[in-house]
C-alpha cells in the first residue's frame, strides 16, 4: 500500500481541537461514532452482516462447506478468517495479493473470534475425526473511513450470529453421514473488538481516518460477555505507557458492553 | 493456545513443567557481532529458541515508492527455517510472519531516530533456526541488539519478553508446552528506559487482573534482559578494542 500524506495543516488541527478538549468530528473521547448493522443482506451466504461505523462501511459473508478436521484437531470444526481491501474502498488500497495490513486485519480479527469462544466449534463436527464443517468468514471492505478493526470484527461476528449451518443441502454428497436438517450457527459468546488510539498523549475510541493517519499508537482489545480479555493487538509505531494501557483495557470492556447491545438488538 | 490436554502444566508445588517458577525465564544467551556481511548482527539462545538476527543499513529504501522524504523506514523480516519445528515447515512467508515482521518493524521504529537517514531503509532480518515458543520476543530482543551492533542510531534498545497463563496461573515466558496447551498468551515489546510499551499483543482467556499482573511480570523480568543486551554489546565492544590495539602495536614494531 502506499503511503497516505498527511497535511501539516490537518495534522495541526486536530492536535489543537484535542488540546482545547475536542475531536475534530465533535465527538467525545469516548464515543464511538454511530454504527448500523444489517444482518442477512445476502442470500447465497449462509450468513451475512453489513456495519456501518459512522463512514466506514464493511459487509461479512460466511460461507460453509463439509471437510476433513484437521489431524491436531479432530473434535472440531473449521474456521478460516480473510479481510480483503478492495481498492474500490480507498485510493490508498492496491489490488493484489493481501498486504500485510489485510493480513494483520484478518488475524486480528480472527483471534478474537476464536479465543473469544464465538463459535461452539464442537458443535460443527458431524463425525469426529472424518467429517466436519468448515467455516469461511468473509470480510470485504467497501468504504474506509477508519477503524477496520472494530467494523470487521462486529460485521464478522453479526454475520456468524446471523448465519444458518446449510446442513440439508450437503446431506446428498455425503449419504454415509447425518447431516441432519439446518440449524442456526451455534454461536456461544460475543466478542467484541474495541479500538483505542493515541495522539499526543490523549487517548481515542473508534477512531476516525483523520484521526488515525496522525494518531501515534493504536490498541485494539477484544472482550467477552464476562470482560474477560480475549485478544489484544498494539499496532503503530507509537509506544503505550502501561496505565495508559489499563486504562484502555478497562474502556474497551465498557464500550463491548454497548457495542454489544447494539449487536444483538440488529439480529 | 488453549488445546486441550491431560498433562499437568504446574505440579502440586507450584513449579511448572521444567521445573520453574511462575516468575521464572528461561536461560537466555545473546553474542553480539556473529556475521561477518551484516552491518550488525546478534544470536540470541533463549530456552530452546534459537535465533539469528542481521542489520543491513542505513541503505536506499527498495522499491522507491516506499521511501519517505523525512525519515528512513525499518523493515523487517521474521522468517522461520523450514527444520526450526516438528512438522517441516513450508519455506517463504505464511500469515503469521507477515504480521510478526509488521509488529516487531513498528516496534522498532519507535527506537530507531529514523528522522537522521531520510529515503532509506534499515533492513531488520531475524531468523528462527529452532524454535521452541517464544520466538516473536527472542526475535525483537535480538534484532535490538543486532541494530545496536549496527550502530544505528537509537534511542533505547526494546527488550521483548511474553507472559501467560497456565492451570489457572499467570506464568512469565511460557514454554512449548505452556504455549500448546496454556490458556493465555502476552508477548510484549519494552523500552526499559521509559517503560514504554511498543509491542502487545494478546490471545486466550484472562481477567482484567489477571492481564495486569502478567504484563507487570514482563515489565518487572525486562531489565535483567536488558542487562544482557547490553553485557552483549559491551563484550563485542572490548572484542573491538583489543583487536584494534593489538594492530596498532604490529604497525608501531
Amino acid at each position: 500500500m502506499s503511503e497516505k500524506i498527511v497535511s501539516e495543516i490537518l495534522r495541526d488541527y486536530i492536535h489543537n481541537s484535542l488540546e482545547e478538549g475536542k475531536r475534530i468530528d465533535g465527538r467525545g473521547y469516548d464515543e464511538y461514532r454511530d454504527i448500523k448493522i444489517e444482518t442477512n443482506i445476502i442470500e447465497s451466504a449462509e450468513g451475512s452482516a453489513r456495519v456501518h461505523i459512522g463512514n466506514t462501511d464493511v459487509l461479512a459473508g460466511i460461507k460453509m462447506t463439509v471437510g476433513s478436521p484437521f489431524p491436531d484437531t479432530p473434535n472440531v470444526g473449521v474456521m478460516t478468517t480473510n479481510a480483503e481491501l478492495i481498492p474500490m474502498a480507498a485510493p490508498t488500497f492496491e489490488s493484489g495479493p493481501p498486504d500485510p495490513k489485510s493480513i494483520e486485519l484478518s488475524r486480528v480479527v480472527d483471534r478474537g473470534l476464536r479465543e473469544g469462544h464465538a463459535v461452539d466449534m464442537e458443535k460443527l463436527v458431524i463425525k469426529e475425526g472424518e467429517l466436519v464443517w468448515i467455516m469461511f468468514i468473509d470480510i470485504h471492505i467497501l468504504d474506509y473511513d477508519g477503524n477496520l478493526f472494530d467494523a470487521a470484527a462486529l460485521a464478522a461476528m453479526s454475520a456468524l450470529a446471523s448465519a444458518t449451518v446449510p446442513a440439508s443441502q450437503f446431506a446428498g454428497q455425503y449419504p454415509d453421514y447425518d447431516l441432519g436438517e439446518d440449524f442456526p450457527m451455534p454461536v456461544k459468546n460475543y466478542p467484541i473488538m474495541s479500538t483505542f488510539v493515541k495522539i499526543k498523549d490523549i487517548i481515542l475510541v473508534d477512531p476516525g481516518l483523520e484521526e488515525e493517519n496522525v494518531a501515534d499508537a493504536r490498541l485494539s482489545v477484544s472482550t467477552d460477555s464476562e470482560g474477560r480479555v480475549r485478544a489484544m493487538q498494539k499496532g503503530l509505531n507509537g509506544g503505550f505507557s502501561y496505565p495508559e494501557i489499563q486504562d484502555i483495557v478497562r474502556k474497551a470492556t465498557e464500550k463491548g458492553n454497548e457495542l454489544r447491545d447494539i449487536l444483538k438488538k440488529s439480529l | 493456545m488453549g488445546m486441550k490436554t491431560d498433562i499437568e502444566l504446574i505440579d502440586k508445588k507450584g513449579l511448572r513443567l521444567d521445573g520453574r517458577k511462575p516468575d521464572e525465564l528461561r536461560p537466555i544467551k545473546i553474542e553480539a557481532g556473529v556475521l561477518k556481511r551484516a552491518d550488525g548482527s546478534a544470536y540470541l539462545e533463549w530456552g530452546k529458541n534459537k535465533v539469528l538476527a542481521a542489520v543491513y543499513g542505513p541503505r536506499e529504501a527498495h522499491p522507491r515508492h516506499l521511501q519517505k522524504s523525512n525519515k528512513a523506514i525499518v523493515q523487517v523480516r521474521y522468517n522461520m527455517a523450514p527444520f526450526s519445528v516438528g512438522d517441516r515447515k513450508r519455506p517463504g512467508p505464511d500469515r503469521r510472519s507477515v504480521e510478526i515482521s509488521k509488529i516487531t518493524s513498528e516496534a522498532l521504529e519507535h527506537v530507531v531516530m529514523t528522522e537522521l537517514f531520510p529515503r532509506s531503509s534499515i533492513d531488520v532480518f531475524i531468523e528462527v533456526l529452532q524454535a521452541n515458543a517464544g520466538t516473536r520476543c527472542a526475535g525483537l530482543t535480538a534484532a535490538s541488539v543486532a541494530l545496536a551492533d549496527a550502530g544505528i542510531p537509537m534511542k533505547d534498545i526494546v527488550v521483548g519478553v511474553a507472559a501467560g497463563k497456565v492451570d489457572d496461573v499467570v506464568v512469565l515466558d511460557l514454554g512449548k508446552e505452556e504455549d500448546n496447551y496454556g490458556q493465555a498468551d502476552v508477548p510484549m515489546g519494552i523500552i526499559p528506559r521509559t517503560g514504554e510499551i511498543v509491542l502487545l499483543q494478546m490471545d486466550g482467556d484472562m481477567t482484567q487482573d489477571e492481564l495486569f499482573k502478567a504484563m507487570e511480570m514482563s515489565i518487572g523480568a525486562a531489565d535483567y534482559i536488558y542487562g544482557l543486551q547490553k553485557d552483549a554489546l559491551r563484550r563485542r565492544y572490548e572484542m573491538i578494542a583489543a583487536e584494534e590495539k593489538e594492530e596498532m602495536e604490529e604497525v608501531e614494531q
